[in-house]
């Protein structure tokens, strides 16, 4: 190796490190302050506290907003799983002109502005009739996720080899049989990898629910965004805090069923 | 071999999901970017005109390609080198970084966009580093410039430039670097003809998201910069959640789609200009 390459290796690694401590400053400092004792957000705490945490459950609109969240985003996932599920399946297999057009359709509303798509979902549900603010974040809340279902649970019906199901249905099992019992498993990594970015997506959107939310009906990034403008104090780092560790959760159980580098490769 | 066209059962599977996606998501958009063009006598750009023919319009404009593009750019000079170490890496050292990579990203942007608040105060961490390198005599407040929004913007964006990056690296075959150094190609060389060609699909596509995404943002400028500094996305969500000014909301939502789809169709045309490397 030459001077230039080894000196560009090097610069490659340390930038790389540096990433690498950039991308997890924010979630350290969420977590090192949820855990301080002061409520000024200093850094490095002078003490260590639990209080925060303890605050949580008297935060005015914080569990309310997390139920309400949940709820939509289970709601839009089953939904998004059951009718994406169904077009990924008919787009892998059947032969018509226009197939990648219907896919990049299906993918499209990530590719828009969020803000735009609440515009347009406000006007339309307002158009309709339709005033229920927990059914018109469900019904938008599915827009939002069909993307990462569609996606990809196509790319992975694509590669499944569907003379298996063939095969099992010569070996006698019934059409349904089959699916559960060869389809199903097959794709089972691919249905949870889809399911929890969906999830996650509609946990975190806030661009399209902040047009629906009322005093009374909000969701956990609306219900935030809010405390975090009128008084910030490390009741909101506790939250965060909460939530990192539920998605570092999942990530892990990502690793263990299908590996990160592959979903990295989606 | 020519096959008569018939009817596919297996097609009727895709129409709940198109049927859905056409009235909730389709429609809607169409009447919005629609209604802007209808006037009291049919179609009419005076709505586009008379947003355009105010100067301070065109700040926000600016304001918003101006963060987007310095977003972009952090982004790909961290993003570029990471998805090649990336590519590089094994084994733990690989999980360590994908999971650094991939948990920022599926944490909430509320979250990380607090975090940052706190850590470009005065006496936060961004100001302690400057000073103690000597950049700055003195703490300063970050908060509230566009030297900070761009900070937090390009952490809050950063995995949508180095996934795609790292995705098309990995399909790049290893042998070709090390063919075109037995050829006697210098690393400099080999770096501009070799290795960032090969690169470049990922490129396109890293910085077409990021680019798109930074255009649009609404809660990282809402929180990290405040009202005085407006957006083409933060103009937008004031005016129909403040202003209620609905028309000049529907007017700025628009120039927005269309930003979004000419990003969308430049990458598309780069990507194919390059020669897609699938």
């Amino acid at each position: 190796m030459t001077l230039t390459e080894r000196s560009a290796n090097v610069a490659v690694w340390i930038i790389a490190a540096a990433t690498v401590v950039f991308l997890l400053t924010p979630l350290v400092v969420a977590v090192v302050v949820s855990f301080g004792s002061s409520n000024l957000f200093t850094l490095p705490p002078p003490g260590w506290s639990m209080r925060w945490y303890q605050r949580l459950m008297n935060v005015r609109g914080l569990s309310s907003s997390l139920i309400v969240s949940v709820q939509i985003a289970a709601v839009a996932t089953l939904v998004a799983m059951l009718i994406g599920g169904m077009a990924a399946t008919a787009l892998a297999r059947g032969r018509f002109a226009g197939r990648e057009a219907i896919a990049a359709f299906l993918t499209s509303p990530l590719m828009l502005p969020g803000l735009v798509l609440g515009i347009a979902f406000l006007q339309a549900f307002r158009f309709a009739g339709l005033r229920d603010v927990w059914m018109s974040l469900a019904l938008a809340h599915v827009v939002i996720t069909i993307p990462y279902i569609a996606r990809t649970l196509y790319s992975a019906l694509t590669l499944f080899d569907f003379s298996l199901i063939d095969a099992a249905r010569t070996l006698g099992c019934s059409a349904p049989q089959a699916v559960t019992r060869v389809l199903i498993p097959n794709l089972a990594p691919a249905f949870l990898t889809s399911g929890i970015f969906a999830f996650l997506a509609s946990m975190d959107n806030y661009a399209v629910s902040i047009f629906f939310t009322n005093a009374w009906t909000k969701t956990l990034p609306i219900q935030m965004l809010n405390l975090v403008e009128e008084q910030p104090d490390p009741t909101i780092a506790a939250i965060s805090s909460l939530l990192i560790g539920l998605v570092l959760l999942l990530l892990l159980l990502c690793e263990r069923m299908v590996g990160l580098r592959k979903i990295a490769e989606m | 071999m020519t096959m008569k066209p018939r009817f596919d059962p297996v097609l009727l599977l895709a129409l709940p999901a198109a049927i859905y996606m056409v009235i909730v998501f389709a429609v809607p958009v169409i009447v919005l970017v629609a209604r802007g063009f209808m006037g009291a006598d049919g179609f009419t750009l005076s709505n586009y005109v008379s947003f355009l023919s105010e100067p301070f319009n065109w700040t926000v404009i600016f304001n918003t390609l101006r963060v987007a593009f310095w977003t972009t750019l952090v982004c790909l000079v961290l993003g570029y080198p990471t998805a090649v170490a990336l590519a590089r890496s094994k084994g733990g050292v690989q999980v360590a970084m994908l999971i650094a990579i991939i948990l920022p990203l599926s944490v909430g942007v509320v979250v990380k966009t607090f975090a940052w608040q706190i850590v470009l105060r005065r006496d936060g961490i961004v100001a302690a580093i400057l000073v103690a390198t000597g950049v700055w005599d003195e703490p300063k407040l970050l908060l509230f410039t566009e030297h900070g929004l761009v900070l937090g913007a390009a952490n809050v964006f950063l995995p949508f430039m180095i996934l795609p990056i790292y995705s098309v690296l990995k399909l790049a075959d290893p042998n070709l670097q090390d063919a075109a150094a037995t050829l006697g190609a210098p690393p400099v060389f080999r770096f501009f003809n070799v290795a960032l060609p090969l690169a470049m699909p990922g490129i396109v596509g890293g910085v077409s998201i990021v680019f798109s995404l930074a255009t649009s943002m609404y809660v990282i400028p809402s929180l990290l910069i405040g009202d005085r500094f407006q957006t083409l996305a933060t103009l937008t969500g004031r005016a129909f959640l403040l202003m209620r000014n609905e028309a000049l909301g529907a007017t700025t939502a628009t120039i927005l789609l269309f930003l979004a789809v000419a990003i969308v169709a430049c990458s598309a045309l780069l990507s194919r200009g390059k020669g897609d490397s699938r």
